[in-house]
């Protein structure tokens, strides 16, 4: 379901490109802006909306999982807490995790888009909202250590860019906590320790490995994407990029949807709990797919989203860059 | 409910128990990976963390007239200082870490020696805990990058879990057997 900008619930400031209607666009010059400004000014509308509000696919999960938990429990008390957070992180228009992750832009554009100057916008972007608080200053040199408090850096922002066959630009946007990341997981079958062959039953083993090794640690109750197949590098991304999907979004494909649905229920009887605390959910959903393999591999990843999932997309007009409609 | 209130002290701290729900009144300081690194490289600690709570958490600071202000502040995972945390307990005297996640055997066995405890706050509910955060004293270490950097912070009602107690109770390891005990019936 796509709606409509207006019908989206804005937070007290920075709304001009969510309020379209009522002409407050640029306050100063109150004229036409460029396309470039304009572009930036959507962009950073886009940063602040996935880092300050839940979607709403995410927030009914987290809501049906806060009534299943016991009341005073451990368990119970982190999923008001989580609650409560998104309330105030909406209305403060401040970042829901102070984590405001890896930037991952996906760039969906039709035929003959100009991509580099759109990279530069998307740096502008970036850093405008870092300086907004929108973003933490967050990218720092693997070898120095060095942050130079920009989130610009060697491969930072992460851009895709994509071509599609429709007139209007896409742009999606996560924002990948590292607790998260650093629970995602990645397998090669066979895994002999886990018995874990190269079939659904194996993928099956491994995923739930995954999980129980994540324990907490990745702030559940979370989101699984899996890919099954690929080599190393296009199966982690095609997982990550499963996390686009929306919640409750089953595969077409009969055996993996069954597979989604069955890692889920079982998932939630593992234990583990919101927080790692113990309790009934231990994970909202899990979205699978496929690619293909060569004959030597048979590689499964895992990325684990945590329940603070911070992803949005909106689409654009391709020549103004203004935002049309939200895409979550 | 249970009120901890500034100063803080070994005595106080060892009355908690694993389960205990805590609310934090007095002062943090932030200290995360940076930090932990480089108390363990035996580098003097900045300031004295004798009695002191370290918070392990990276937060969003603005910097305005007056000062700081804290704007996002969340736990970060706390087992990447499992290596550091049951020496820093031993070295700076602190009475508690406060993270998400939980920490191993090491931490859980220095919380015993040295009197400390572990308090698990929301991870990712960083609004919730940024509003606790009353005021910013000071900030050291800040060449280390913001999210690295000391920040001393004044809390009211800092709302945490107590996960691992001074007594050799963990719930991180409850979960964690239990869990693989419920994993090896479901595979």
């Amino acid at each position: 379901m796509v709606k409509k900008v207006t019908k989206k619930k804005v937070a007290p400031k920075k709304v001009a490109a969510k309020k379209p209607t009522k002409k407050v666009v640029a306050k100063k010059t109150a004229k036409k802006i460029s396309p470039d400004a304009q572009a930036i000014e959507s962009l950073v509308e886009i940063i602040r909306v996935t880092s300050t509000i839940i979607p709403n696919d995410v927030d009914r999960a987290i809501r049906k999982a806060r009534g299943e938990e016991v009341s005073n429990t451990s368990a119970s008390y982190a999923m008001d807490i989580m609650c409560d957070n998104i309330e105030l992180a909406k209305t403060k228009s401040q970042p829901l995790c102070q984590d405001t992750g890896t930037v991952i832009f996906y760039i969906y554009h039709p035929p003959g888009f100009h991509q580099t100057p759109f990279i530069k916008l998307i740096h502008k972007a970036v850093t405008q909202s870092t300086k907004l608080g929108y973003l933490r200053q967050n990218s720092v040199d693997s070898l120095t250590g060095e942050n130079a408090g920009t989130n610009l850096g060697a491969g930072h922002p992460s851009i895709h860019f994509v071509e599609h066959e429709k007139k209007e630009l896409v742009v999606k946007l996560m924002l990948k906590g590292g607790g998260c990341e650093n629970v995602s997981a990645q397998y090669s079958l066979p895994e002999t320790t886990l018995g874990a062959g190269r079939d659904l039953a194996g993928v099956r083993k491994v995923i739930l490995d995954a999980v129980v090794k994540a324990q907490g640690k990745g702030c559940g109750p979370g989101v699984l994407g899996v890919c099954v197949g690929g080599d190393r590098a296009d199966s982690h991304a095609h997982a990550k990029r499963q996390l686009f999907r929306k919640l409750g979004e089953r595969s077409k494909i009969k055996e993996l949807a069954e597979l989604e649905v069955e890692i889920t229920e079982t998932c939630n009887k593992l234990g583990i709990g919101p927080m790692g605390f113990g309790g009934k959910t231990t994970i909202l959903d899990c979205l699978i797919d496929h690619r293909n393999r060569v004959p030597a591999s048979f590689i499964v990843s895992v990325s684990y989203m945590c329940w603070a999932f911070r992803r949005q997309g909106a689409t654009l007009d391709t020549k103004s860059f203004k935002l049309n409609k939200w895409l979550y | 409910m249970i009120e901890l209130n500034y100063p803080f002290s070994q005595e106080a701290v060892r009355k908690l128990k694993v389960g205990d729900m805590v609310l934090i009144t007095g002062k943090l300081f932030t200290g995360r990976d940076a930090v932990h690194k480089y108390l363990h490289e035996g580098n003097p600690s900045p300031v004295n963390l004798k009695n002191q709570i370290i918070y392990h958490c990276g937060p969003v600071v603005m910097k305005e007239k007056n000062g700081y202000k804290v704007t996002a502040a969340g736990p970060t995972t706390s087992i990447r200082e499992e290596p550091y945390q049951w020496q820093v307990m031993r070295d700076h005297g602190i009475v508690g870490v406060i993270g998400k996640g939980g920490m191993g055997a090491k931490t859980l066995e220095a919380c015993k020696e040295y009197g400390a405890v572990y308090f698990h706050a929301i991870g990712g509910a960083a609004q919730v805990l940024a509003e606790k955060i009353t005021s910013v004293s000071n900030v050291y270490l800040e060449e280390l990058g913001s999210p690295e950097a000391i920040w001393e912070l004044n809390v009211e009602k800092f709302p945490v879990v107590v996960t691992m107690d001074s007594h050799g109770n963990s719930l991180h390891k409850d979960v964690e057997e239990s869990s693989k005990a419920n994993l090896k019936d479901l595979l």
